[in-house]
């Protein structure tokens, strides 16, 4: 009971005096902000040590996406070795990757169309941290590739290879590494790197 | 609030229980490009602000929001997402037709249920995850609390619950684009495996994938386009709320929160005595006895009346309050965030008179309702008149 | 524009790297001190709005949900709205369209992020924000993007990584003053240069940190606003705009999205001139060439004239116009959604004078917040006055 009490107590100590408006409120605010903010951070060592208890989940999400019309044929495409786009007439773009609709006209697209395997570097990133955040020596070099034969300005995303760091630049003339035709899997990762040419 | 806020637009595609021939921007595509042919809309240039509502956990991608503009038309225009029912949707859209800052606005919902392989593995992981989900029970755990509760006060069995899975999945049947229809028999009833106690399989309503698209104005928008003389079904009233979110501190007997998101819809839609306005309802069903408690929490079924009303056929299309005349979730399908906006879309065919078999006799004020599903306390409540 | 809106109470908590506090309790300490800072009860807030970036970070499932208790929602109509990374900033506009529309006379929003539940580290739930068939099988890493697009925006205006990186300083050195700021700092220009590289361009200390915290204001219409307060911060105007999902297909060197966004804010405030007619600007600065990139969408400079405003000290606190003098997200901290919202309590406390330490040299009437995210490609804004 007399826990009950106390809390009790501190709840309405807590409860701001004084009606809506008005200087007074205003003060209290600014005082709040200075020195009343709740929040409590721990530290790695609290957690190491075990002085703070934790519980655990591991989510079982699995999913299984159907890849559809257009996504669906442009990974047929790569497992053959192509790289596929679309083509609307109305703004007369050839767009990758591929999709049945296009997204400024608002209309289906007209037209598969078969790209090259070269491309330019529109940007890229020396990344020297995996997806887990682990460090690594030698850098990944994603890259946003504009793919010949597309519209200028259309690329994808993918990774560089066969090259030294320093000379990447943007720009930089590249083509497709391919996996060979046994090990494909119609995936984007069909294409193992994107070398210079 | 000086703006009426009109239906304009709906499509919807089939509910089908797997899709692998398309994406889900694919399935997104047609529904959409079925509800601007049915406005009469190009959405590139008449749509001014767009909702979607998804959650990332049913996707499986984070951020949904960032793969929704392109099949909508709404690429680098005013879009966002709702984490919610498709009828928070509408009511997000509808307040922003109210502001008179925007006047078409376009909703979305979708499933792509087939798509998650491991259902009861994501729907765990909204339970309270220190004090719930260490206990390892599945979400349905809580309806089987519930149904026993609501049984044991209301004086109903298993079997009043099962007479509302064959109204509904029949009442599907003549349902286009139900994914879930069936003639079921008594014996279907008796051999159907209990899931949760009381809760049997067949009482449970079952995944499909689909997509629903809706499009609203402001009435001024819609004399302007179509002239005074076009009769619009209207949105004159939308209500949502949410109880308690604890298992522990809930309350187990009332859903409350029900009740005050119809009264907030009733109140701007100037209703006053909701049982005897609405002239028929589409009500979550998402197990077979939450038809039945819902239609007490909307005020429009006493609870002491339900056993007669049910024995005398009241719900059914030939009723005098036909609920679920779209065969519910149970004939449809569970459509996650999208089932009450196909309640929605139904709602409105049945006001414009295009429901065929299933079409009531000159319907005037409907009420579409949804909650959010296990194990939320969270109902959205739409009034549409014509 | 519908009713008018004021921002009339803030609250906020600290951003701490890992809080020993659920999501539902540091969403409570934020509305409380919200609440408490213009004196009005629960039970004055007709309706709450909730604003949270991806639920893989918290692990919990309609995270939403979840966080209402917290929110203070029980009860009430509530909504969760979800823009990714702009979240922050749009659940302001999505408050605003509850009371502009008419329906609500007041309405809470909060804004809450818990990235430390997600182990090993955070960025692993940005796996799945990317394509999950074109993109995830090359296991990409957050960093990339930010890291493409800052090196697109640094080649085509030639500009060099100190040009860039004085932002990390000045806005590390404003978040001393901060009372809430997990990362405040005496840093200097080669402490960032030198730091370890990531991904290059991008270096540890060009970024935010990893943090948790929640963040609230309390909205009223005008009639509330002036009885609770006598300096009510209006809103002015909002906006938010969401660009094409193909990312690869956009020029990564201009955010038109965010201009798109700003165009609308500034139309409905009435600003026609932005450079001249706001006074103080908190853009969304998750690295620090974000808010170079996002002071030329907001129109606040030409493109590419950023880095040279920030070199002559123009964005400095005694600046001619005062960028981030909270601090930022590189000095106060980045949990998501809670630091969008941490820009407008910002300005609100900026603009009735009460930021203390902090408070800008000269005097300001309007300011602008924005918040940027999705797969870069959605900018919201909102812009304030008094």
């Amino acid at each position: 009971m007399a826990q009950v009490k106390k809390l009790k107590r501190e709840k309405h100590q807590a409860v701001t005096p004084g009606r809506p408006g008005g200087q007074e409120i205003m003060k209290g605010d600014k005082q709040r902000l200075e020195c009343g903010l709740q929040g409590t951070g721990l530290s790695d060592e609290e957690l190491r040590q075990g002085t703070v208890l934790t519980t655990r989940w591991k989510a079982d999400a699995k999913y299984g996406w159907d890849a559809g019309v257009a996504i669906g044929r442009y990974l047929a495409g790569l497992k053959e070795g192509k790289i596929l786009g679309v083509r609307c007439y109305k703004c007369h773009r050839v767009m990758v990757p591929p999709r049945l609709f296009c997204e400024w006209c608002y209309r289906n697209i007209d037209e598969w169309v078969e790209l090259k395997d070269t491309g330019i570097v529109n940007t890229f990133s020396l990344c020297y941290v995996t997806w887990d955040v682990k460090r690594i020596k030698e850098p990944q070099i994603p890259a946003v590739i504009e793919l010949d034969g597309a519209t200028k300005g259309m690329g994808i995303m993918h990774l560089l290879g066969e090259v030294d760091p320093k000379k990447v630049h943007i720009g930089m003339k590249v083509k497709a590494v391919w996996k060979e035709p046994a090990q494909r899997e119609g995936a984007i990762t069909d294409i193992r790197y994107w070398k210079p040419v | 609030m000086t703006n009426k806020v009109a239906v304009v637009g709906i499509g919807a595609t089939q509910f089908r229980s797997i899709s692998p021939d398309v994406s889900y921007k694919e399935l997104m595509f047609e529904a959409a490009v079925k509800a601007y042919e049915d406005a009469g809309i190009d959405p590139r240039r008449d749509v001014d602000t767009f909702v979607t509502c998804a959650e990332d956990y049913h996707e499986g991608t984070s951020i949904f929001d960032e793969y929704v503009p392109d099949q909508l038309g709404a690429a680098l225009k005013q879009m966002h997402t709702i984490s919610g029912e498709g009828l928070h949707g509408i009511a997000a859209a509808w307040l922003q037709i109210m502001t008179g800052e925007f006047d078409v606005a376009v909703v979305e919902a979708h499933s792509k249920a087939s798509n998650i392989l491991t259902p009861h593995g994501v729907a765990v992981c909204a339970q309270d995850p220190i004090f719930n989900r260490p206990l390892g029970l599945n979400n349905l755990f809580i309806a089987g609390l519930e149904m026993n509760l609501f049984l044991q006060r209301s004086g109903l069995t298993s079997e009043h619950c099962a007479a509302v899975v064959k109204k509904n999945r029949a009442n599907a049947l003549a349902n286009p684009i139900a994914g879930r229809a069936a003639k079921l028999s008594v014996d279907d009833f008796r051999t159907s495996p209990m899931v949760a106690f009381p809760l049997s399989e067949l009482d449970i309503a079952q995944p499909v994938d689909g997509a629903v698209v809706v499009v609203l104005a402001s009435e001024a928008w819609l004399r302007k386009r179509h002239g005074y003389n076009s009769k619009p079904v209207f949105l004159s009233g939308v209500g949502w709320c949410n109880g308690s979110f604890s298992l522990e501190s809930r309350t187990w007997e009332r859903q409350d929160f029900v009740t005050k998101a119809a009264d907030m819809a009733y109140r701007h839609a100037g209703i006053e005595c909701p049982a005897k306005e609405i002239d028929f309802a589409e009500v979550d069903d998402t197990y077979s006895y939450k038809e039945l408690q819902h239609l007490v929490e909307l005020r429009l079924v006493g609870e002491g009346e339900l056993k007669g009303w049910i024995e005398s056929g009241r719900t059914e299309l030939k009723g005098n309050l036909p609920v679920n005349s779209s065969g519910g979730a149970l004939g449809m399908g569970y459509l996650y965030e999208a089932t009450g906006l196909a309640r929605f879309y139904w709602a409105v065919q049945e006001l414009r008179g295009a429901c065929g078999k299933n079409q009531l006799p000159n319907p005037r004020t409907a009420l579409v309702h949804a909650w959010r599903g296990l194990p939320t306390t969270s109902a959205a409540v739409a009034i549409l008149t014509v | 524009m519908g009713n008018r809106v004021a921002i009339v109470g803030a609250g906020m908590t600290k951003f701490v790297r890992r809080a020993q506090e659920t999501g539902q309790e540091l969403a409570f300490y934020a509305t409380k001190m919200a609440l408490d800072s213009c004196g009005m009860k629960l039970d004055q807030i007709d309706g709450v709005v909730l604003g949270s970036a991806p639920d893989t970070f918290d692990g919990v499932h309609m995270k939403g949900e979840y966080l209402s208790p917290g929110a203070g929602a029980w009860g009430k109509p509530y909504m969760r709205c979800y823009v990714g990374g702009g979240t922050g900033v749009f659940a302001v506009a999505h408050g605003w369209y509850h009371v502009a529309s008419g329906v609500f006379d007041t309405c809470l929003v909060v804004c809450e992020e818990k990235m430390s539940s997600y182990q090993p580290h955070a960025q692993g739930a940005f796996l799945t924000i990317f394509d999950h068939t074109t993109e995830r099988p090359l296991k990409p890493n957050l960093l990339w993007i930010f890291a493409l697009e800052m090196n697109r925006y640094m080649t085509t205006y030639g500009l060099r990584k100190e040009d860039i990186a004085l932002v990390a300083v000045k806005n590390k050195n404003n978040a001393l003053d901060h009372p809430a700021a997990q990362l405040g700092g005496k840093v200097t220009l080669d402490d960032i240069l030198s730091s370890e590289v990531l991904a290059w361009p991008v270096q540890r200390l060009d970024v935010s940190p990893v943090s948790d915290g929640a963040v609230a204001v309390i909205l009223a219409n005008e009639t509330v606003a002036r009885r609770v307060t006598d300096k009510p911060v209006w809103i002015e105007g909002v906006g938010w705009s969401l660009d094409t999902a193909y990312w690869t297909n956009r020029d990564l060197c201009y955010p038109r999205y965010v201009e798109e966004a700003a165009r609308m804010a500034y139309k409905m405030a009435g600003v026609t001139d932005p450079r001249h007619q706001i006074h103080i600007a908190e853009p969304y600065d998750p690295f620090d060439y974000k808010e170079l990139h996002h002071m030329e969408g907001l129109l606040l400079c030409g493109r590419g004239e950023a880095p040279q405003l920030t070199v002559d000290g123009v964005t400095q606190r005694d600046g001619e116009l005062p960028v981030c003098p909270s601090g930022g997200l590189l000095g106060v901290g980045n949990p998501i959604a809670a630091a969008g919202l941490m820009k407008v309590a910002e300005l609100f406390w900026q603009l009735r004078g009460e930021a203390g330490k902090r408070q800008v040299a000269r005097k300001v009437k309007r300011g602008v917040a924005q918040a940027w995210g999705d797969l870069m490609q959605v900018g919201t804004v909102v812009v304030v006055g008094i």
